[in-house]
């Protein structure tokens, strides 16, 4: 309870510090917009249905773009943390790739995909694809030996140890990357939406930029971090779902 | 003496390493006969767990032999139940499910005999009312019974325990050595136990293998011949005095020439 309190006085000082320099016209309202004329924005946006239709559209990419990537990343990285001759084969690959920034593939993006939803599913894979892979290989080498070894005395071949042992034990911390991957995502889908989009959050925010109507760029970021916010508690609950034998009571 | 189970001969391993080579084994012997308990005893260092994982196929020896009922050893398989010191149990695995896990590559038992095995054994010791619950929640006396169930269900000729107790408290210990006396006899198998405590080895075995370090290599054996009713009162006879004093005059033999060995080198 008490540390719930601390948590909302965080948010609070940032309200207020906000409040203070906006209302009192401290700082123009070009500059920043006021929490009203925020508030003002959302409701007219509701109204209109952009605000939930650009949700909508920008969840549906981050989900494709996301998922396809998990999908690759998750074999290729469980055998990168698994086997030498496939971790030869991949790590100067990823390695390499992964230091690319995924910005300045836009250009070319759009060239192969044009603006279409393929485009953006594109950013996202490179983004979360690599980076994915190289995390998972590391969550599975972290596996402890003797668990393996438990496997191996137990007459399992090798495939079984991967499947049986090294992946169930590894699959906290694989899920744990996968949430920390799912925020990174969020800002590769807004790279790609302010480039070349017609729809969708970031989107909105570029709209916005040419007009100066500073209120709807607040509101896009507000809703990017509530939307990012909310996501991360349903993975940590669905963790403990997922997981119920960590962080157990000790019965004597 | 009943039919041999285990023989290792001239068994050596080495290992390479950038400082050159590593002898961590040289020439060591050992035999285990069909039920009998078999401890290897030496102090830490002296390369007995490595045998131990030698035997059970987790590493490969560079010299000598193993032969476990007429064939060498080379991988893992399930003729040999292993209990290892600790953090040994799947934590994502309640205890029965942990036990039953060592019955996955049986084809000929179904899920329900499989469940109902697992909890047979792990009532054997002394876990029932348990089978539910995870390791995390079970303390380490608790999570090494599932371990010894689990090594056991499957019935292995051979059971290799590498210090399973070195990580309990004392009274724990205790209780884990009569239990494993008492479960020994209903599995009907043979036990090979590393152990550096020299009480335990000489309750628990038939026979006890002193080694030596630097390289590891016996240094004695004895065959231990004492009441089968072991009871801990047991230990403050003569007979078994007898046999820890030999024990300790042994090491001790041990540590004064390794002493005077680098006392010349210097």
């Amino acid at each position: 309870m008490r540390l719930k309190i601390v948590s909302a006085s965080g948010i609070a000082l940032v309200l207020a510090v906000w409040c203070a320099v906006t209302y009192t016209g401290m700082v123009g309202s070009l500059f920043l917009p006021t929490p009203t004329a925020v508030l003002q924005e959302a409701v007219k946006e509701i109204q209109s249905g952009v605000f939930f239709s650009d949700i909508e559209v920008s969840f549906y990419r981050i989900t494709i773009g996301f998922v396809f990537a998990t999908a690759f990343a998750l074999p290729i990285g469980v055998l990168m943390g698994t086997s030498k001759t496939w971790k030869a084969f991949w790590e100067p690959l990823v390695g390499f790739i992964r230091y690319m920034p995924v910005v300045a593939f836009i250009p070319m993006s759009i060239l192969w995909f044009g603006t279409s939803d393929m485009q953006k599913f594109f950013i996202i894979f490179l983004g979360v694809f690599f980076q994915e892979v190289i995390m998972i290989a590391d969550n599975c080498k972290r596996v402890k030996r003797s668990v393996v070894e438990v496997g191996m005395t137990l007459g399992l071949n090798r495939l079984e140890v991967i499947k049986d042992i090294v992946v169930r034990a590894a699959m906290p911390s694989i899920w744990d990357t996968l949430r920390t991957v799912w925020g990174w995502a969020w800002t590769y889908l807004v790279v790609a939406e302010l480039v070349a989009a017609t729809s969708g959050l970031g989107f909105r925010i570029m709209q916005a930029q040419r007009y100066l109507s500073t209120e709807t760029i607040i509101l896009g970021i507000l809703t990017i971090g509530v939307l990012g916010l909310i996501t991360d508690l349903i993975f940590g609950l669905l963790g403990k779902f997922f997981f119920p034998w960590m962080e157990k009571e000790k019965i004597n | 003496m009943s039919e041999l189970l285990l023989e290792a001969s001239h068994v050596g391993r080495t290992f390479e390493t950038k400082k050159g080579r590593f002898t961590a084994l040289n020439d060591v012997h050992l035999t285990i006969h069909q039920h009998e308990f078999v401890s290897l005893l030496g102090p830490s260092g002296c390369g007995k767990s490595t045998f131990l994982r030698l035997v059970a196929g987790l590493d490969q020896i560079t010299d000598g032999t193993i032969v476990l009922n007429g064939q060498p050893i080379t991988r893992p398989g399930r003729d040999r139940g292993v209990v290892f010191q600790q953090y040994s149990l799947l934590p994502w695995l309640l205890a029965w499910e942990n036990v039953a896990f060592a019955l996955k590559k049986d084809r000929l038992l179904n899920k329900k005999q499989k469940k109902e095995l697992a909890y047979h054994f792990l009532k054997l010791v002394g876990l029932e009312g348990f089978e539910t619950v995870y390791p995390s929640q079970m303390s380490g006396g608790m999570q090494q019974r599932v371990a010894i169930a689990r090594a056991l269900v499957f019935k292995p000729k051979l059971l290799l325990m590498d210090e399973p107790f070195g990580a309990l408290d004392a009274q724990t210990r205790r209780d884990m050595q009569d239990l494993l006396v008492k479960v020994f006899k209903e599995a009907q198998s043979s036990v090979l136990f590393v152990t550096h405590d020299i009480d335990e080895a000489v309750y628990l075995s038939d026979r006890v293998y002193v080694m030596a370090s630097g390289p590891g290599r016996n240094a004695k054996e004895l065959t231990i011949e004492l009441p089968d009713a072991r009871d801990w009162s047991l230990q403050l006879t003569e007979p078994f005095i007898a046999y820890k004093k030999e024990i300790i005059l042994e090491l001790q033999k041990q540590r004064r020439e390794a002493a005077e060995k680098a006392a010349a080198t210097r």
